[in-house]
């Protein structure tokens, strides 16, 4: 069997994240074919990289990642969402509490809620 | 023409040739990753001729395009093995590989140049071409069991040398560990000739600058 049917039948996936901007989070981008690393490496960075869009990949073998997607709540345990607190109702119960000198209470509503 | 402005062209015209040749794989590579990674390659390379052009333009009064366009087909400087026709992904990557490893020579010299502007371009052309190269070796290091793979190595291997100018020749016989070929096989590859594809390259490339001429595109 020569290499090159050897690269078709082992081919691997690998996830590529792209940093946009240096210090920002990186971003899932997409994904690359490619018999190893090395491939992958080479067809990410022009895959994701040629046009200057990025500053840094990661490249990493879709087997290395680890996907964690059950979330039952059977028993609506909604005391770990933030959901019940909405912050707006507590801003106007206070303001209604401080009368007419609310003013440093609406400055808190302009950046909260 | 000076002997820096010739030089200057010479890898300009196996820049935008090859890159051009490169480029006649888009859509078809083995695989659509390789199909980007190596159309990316190509038009890198017709980047670097652009930049190369220019530097030879200013030198001689005219421009870019007409440097890389407008020349009778006798006039190109390219070596013979940038010029042959789209051949098999085995010899593609071959001579991939034989041209990233002699324009690393080529481009380790020209860093070296007195000449500011020159060593300039060739450090950034060599900071890309580092990724040209990472892309060959790592197809060389696949394929170098196969015997296509191998042939075509060996059958690629005097015209590549004949990228070279003489005296860099030995560094690319001792970095490939391959003996430099007889002056006799050499012949026909050497800068100067041509192979009898070029015509039709450039008949194809100026189609459509030629279909209005002088026109501001």
């Amino acid at each position: 069997m020569g290499a090159l049917s050897r690269a078709r039948g082992s081919s691997l996936i690998f996830e590529v994240f792209r940093q946009e901007k240096k210090g920002a989070a990186f971003a899932h981008a997409g994904s690359v074919e490619a018999p190893d690393a090395t491939f992958a490496h080479a067809y990410a960075h022009e895959q994701y990289g040629r046009r200057q869009e990025s500053e840094a990949l990661w490249v990493v073998p879709r087997d290395a990642i680890h996907e964690v997607h059950d979330f039952h709540d059977e028993l609506h345990q909604t005391y770990h969402r933030v959901d019940g607190y909405p912050l707006k109702e507590k801003l106007r119960l206070a303001r209604e509490r401080a009368g007419g000198t609310a003013k440093s209470v609406d400055a808190l509503s302009a950046g909260g809620g | 023409m000076s002997e820096k402005v010739q030089k200057i062209v010479e890898i300009a015209d196996d820049e935008l040739i090859l890159g051009w040749r490169d480029s006649e794989w888009t859509g078809i590579a083995p695989s659509l990753e390789e199909d980007v990674a190596f159309s990316s390659i190509a038009q890198n390379e017709i980047g670097h001729a652009r930049a190369l052009y220019e530097l030879a333009a200013r030198e001689l009064g005219t421009d870019a395009d007409t440097l890389a366009f407008d020349r009778d087909p006798g006039e190109y400087l390219s070596a013979p093995l940038v010029e042959e026709r789209r051949m098999d992904w085995a010899h593609t990557i071959a001579r991939h590989f034989l041209y990233e490893t002699a324009d690393e020579i080529r481009l380790a010299a020209l860093k070296d140049s007195d000449d500011a502007e020159v060593a300039g371009l060739a450090a950034k052309m060599d900071r890309e071409e580092q990724y040209h190269r990472l892309h060959a070796r790592m197809w060389r290091d696949r394929l170098q069991d196969e015997p296509r793979f191998v042939d075509a190595l060996e059958e690629l291997w005097p015209a590549a040398v004949a990228v070279l100018p003489e005296e860099l020749r030995p560094q690319m016989s001792e970095r490939l560990q391959l003996d430099l070929p007889s002056n006799s096989l050499l012949r026909g590859f050497e800068r100067g000739s041509h192979s009898e594809e070029l015509r039709p390259l450039l008949d194809e490339m100026t189609m459509v600058r030629r279909s209005v001429p002088g026109a501001t595109w």
